[in-house]
């Protein structure tokens, strides 16, 4: 595009000069310093947030750093210990059961919510009022359901008792990883559904009428013509969603702390607890690294499988 | 271009002001100086305020500036504080934390001032300024306060089961039968249906009130959850204290004495890690009446009676196998950060934290921590009985000398990760006590 309106410009004013003329600095450059000046702020930003620590973690993570005494150079090291460290193995486990266990429930609850939304109400204050688990603080709902959760004194346990059931240990090995799952369910699936309702405001009534008209159920509706409009949003909200979910850590450190035995030790709370208790900062570099590389290829799968960048709406 | 450029500067100046001013200014004319100094504990941050007030009466060209964070932002901080070149001038150190900190060169070794200033350290409880010595036989640290471990256990529980609260003061153990001390833990415990714990037709599985509370399963270090008992039981942590270099936890005797304990959780006396897992914390269960009876550190006394439903009183920890109670003796220190501009008016500032001064004229009387000055530590009993509480209990094993060091050695972080791994799984019932070898030479594997 810039590239075409640079050498449309001389032709602008056809007559003068037979042949076009040596370009000026100016002209070769076209938009490119205004371009620059609006891209600038938002890359020294990545740069110097993002880009370099990154750089500086992966070299980091080809070291022996205690983050008081300089790094020592040793290589592969950290990721051989890597490859035979059980914990590492057991951390994205966890993870893994958690992510699954969190994505699901999140998405079909949201799904479920921005439908209903659509259906029923377009009013501001329900919207707002779906959005606000969200505006709570991690640490702040962390702390709050660890309260109601609480086996002996918590307002969730003496309900199920007053039911004639059994106390939970919600946090207790067996649970603790569904519970968590579930009290970030909690938080963020108003936001998803609100993702959700803005993608379905976006699909064309018409559709629907067409449906209608040939006779689809409700149901049929759903997963015929919204889902598949729904898609290109979808695929956004699960990318963001399950990249979110993966760096699951404040929960963790209010609650369990990792335990009991290693059942909640999700990767980020392990690499935390290698760097900042166990002053392995170049091994908890490695951690991370492989952490990187491993949600890259996630959200790069999740992209092509879902074909984000094309929409069904286009044709019609 | 250049706005931006000189915008930059500006964040650049902005970023240095600000990294400059966590420490302490050079010192101006006439030596005057502030001292930058954290401490994690809110409670006791008034108590150091009178001592920074009455130093700075003292030696008026210094100025005590106090910062307190939380105990898990603390280090946080602090570590990124030496790496940034912002650390504080003096901190409260933890036996915990010290060594590696040392080991890196962050602290400054107080051996010169202490031997050119005579600093008496007899004054102090016996072993206290021991802990603060490196293996290489430098001094970090001079002791300002100590904790033993006590049971503390609510009255009205005692009175209902009939026991006297001289028969507390009594009780015995043994990894056996457990002694008079489970005899009274059975006894306590109550299930839905009124029964208790040593009553035919217990429900273990019910249980209303547990004899005795749980704080986890300790790790490797277990000092108010089971120290007292291996202690008493003869057993000790590593070769050597402080400074190990084999630690005891495959021992027969730490085996026996988990898996007595551990056996309390399966007779329905105590609750499973699962329970303690899912609670908010020990205090707060103590305090709606879950728990008849806790063993705590001294640390926390206030806050066991501050609390509004139950009444509580203290009884010494059980008397075991070898005839004697034990208790570990742990205390804390202020350190001097060597990158520190005023050295002299940091030693200053620790030495008036150490001397009767703060302790004996004004941390005593607060009577929220021992002092670590032996004529301190009676001042401070006196004002917790002013205040109604009789902390003999916790004193008696000073007084006894059946205190042991707390352990203080290198790679404690990586003993706790994997000891905190072992004994959770044992007290899960995941694995029995045997586990403990393969934790054992994992853990001695590290001073290999």
């Amino acid at each position: 595009m810039t590239s075409d309106t640079v050498r449309a410009a001389p032709r602008a004013t056809p007559g003068t000069v037979p042949d076009p003329p040596p370009r000026s600095l100016r002209q070769r450059l076209g938009d490119l310093p205004v371009a620059i000046m609006f891209v600038l702020p938002a890359t020294i930003g990545f740069a110097v947030f993002y880009l370099w620590p990154a750089l500086r973690g992966a070299y980091l993570s080809l070291t022996k750093f205690n983050v008081l005494t300089p790094p020592t150079f040793i290589g592969l090291e950290n990721y051989e210990r890597l490859f035979g460290d059980r914990l590492f193995w057991n951390a994205l486990k966890v993870t893994a059961e958690y992510v699954v266990l969190n994505i699901v429930t999140q998405t079909v609850a949201a799904m479920l919510l921005a439908v209903l939304m659509y259906r029923l109400t377009k009013s501001m204050v329900v919207r707002g009022v779906v959005l606000l688990p969200y505006l709570v603080a991690n640490v702040v709902v962390a702390l709050v359901w660890y309260w109601m959760l609480d086996f002996q004194i918590g307002v969730v346990n003496n309900m199920i008792e007053w039911l004639g059931l059994d106390r939970v240990a919600f946090f207790g090995s067996d649970w603790a990883i569904p519970t968590i799952a579930g009290i970030n369910t909690w938080r963020h699936t108003g936001y998803t559904a609100l993702l959700i309702f803005a993608g379905l405001q976006m699909i064309p009534p018409s559709v629907y009428e067409a449906a209608s008209i040939d006779g689809a159920s409700e149901w049929k509706t759903f997963w015929r013509v919204t889902l598949p409009l729904l898609r290109p949003v979808m695929a956004l909200v699960m990318v963001l969603s399950v990249i979110g979910s993966f760096q699951v850590f404040d929960t963790i450190a209010v609650t369990t702390a990792g335990g009991p035995i290693n059942a909640t030790r999700v990767i980020y709370f392990y690499i935390y607890d290698m760097a900042f208790n166990r002053f392995n900062f170049g091994y908890a570099a490695a951690l991370s690294s492989v952490l990187f590389v491993l949600l890259a290829g996630i959200a790069y799968l999740q992209l092509r499988l879902s074909r984000a960048g094309e929409s069904d709406l286009r044709g019609s | 271009m250049k706005r931006s450029l000189a915008v930059a500067g500006a964040a650049v100046l902005l970023l240095t002001g600000c990294g400059t001013s966590g420490s302490s200014e050079p010192a101006a004319a006439g030596g005057a100086a502030t001292i930058d100094y954290w401490l994690w504990d809110v409670g006791q941050q008034p108590q150091y305020q009178a001592c920074a007030d009455a130093f700075h009466k003292a030696n008026p060209q210094y100025t005590v500036k106090i910062t307190q964070y939380g105990w898990d932002d603390y280090w946080n901080t602090l570590t990124t504080a030496f790496v940034s070149g912002t650390a504080p001038d003096v901190f409260t150190g933890h036996l915990s934390r010290y060594p590696e900190f040392a080991a890196q060169g962050q602290l400054m070794p107080l051996d010169d001032f202490v031997a050119k200033d005579k600093v008496d350290l007899s004054i102090y409880q016996d072993g206290l300024a021991d802990l603060w010595v490196t293996k290489d036989g430098k001094r970090y640290g001079l002791p300002k306060d100590f904790d033993t471990v006590a049971v503390i256990y609510n009255t009205e529980k005692l009175k209902e089961a009939g026991i006297k609260p001289e028969e507390m003061a009594e009780l015995s153990w043994n990894p056996q039968d457990g002694g008079t001390y489970e005899k009274v833990i059975a006894h306590l415990t109550v299930d839905k249906n009124g029964k208790r714990g040593d009553e035919p037709g217990f429900d273990k599985t019910k249980v209303a009130t547990y004899g005795i509370g749980s704080n986890g399963s300790g790790a490797g270090f277990g000092q108010t959850e089971w120290s007292m008992y291996t202690m008493s039981n003869g057993w000790q942590y590593g070769d050597q204290n402080p400074w190990p270099t084999k630690f005891n936890y495959a021992d027969p005797k730490f085996k026996e004495t988990i898996k007595w304990f551990t056996g309390l959780i399966d007779k329905g006396y105590m609750p499973s890690l699962d329970i303690v897992n899912s609670g908010v914390g020990m205090i707060d269960a103590y305090g709606a009446g879950k728990y008849a009876m806790v063993t705590e550190g001294s640390w926390n006394t206030k806050t066991f009676f501050s609390l509004k439903d139950v009444k509580s009183a203290i009884a010494p920890t059980p008397i075991g196998p070898t005839g004697k109670r034990a208790s570990l003796l742990n205390g804390l220190a202020d350190n001097i950060t060597a990158g520190t501009d005023n050295p002299e008016a940091s030693w200053a500032w620790v030495k008036f934290l150490a001397s009767p001064a703060c302790q004996e004229e004004i941390v005593a009387k607060e009577a929220t921590v021992f002092p670590a000055i032996k004529t301190a530590t009676v001042k401070a009993e006196k004002a917790f009985a002013e205040a109604g509480i009789d902390v003999k209990p916790f004193t008696i094993h000073v007084d006894e000398k059946t205190t042991h060091l707390a352990p203080i050695a290198e790679h404690w972080a990586d003993i706790t990760a994997t000891m905190t791994e072992t004994m959770d799984s044992i007290f899960s019932f995941k694995s029995d006590v045997n586990a403990l070898d393969q934790a054992n030479a994992t853990v001695n594997g590290l001073f290999g």
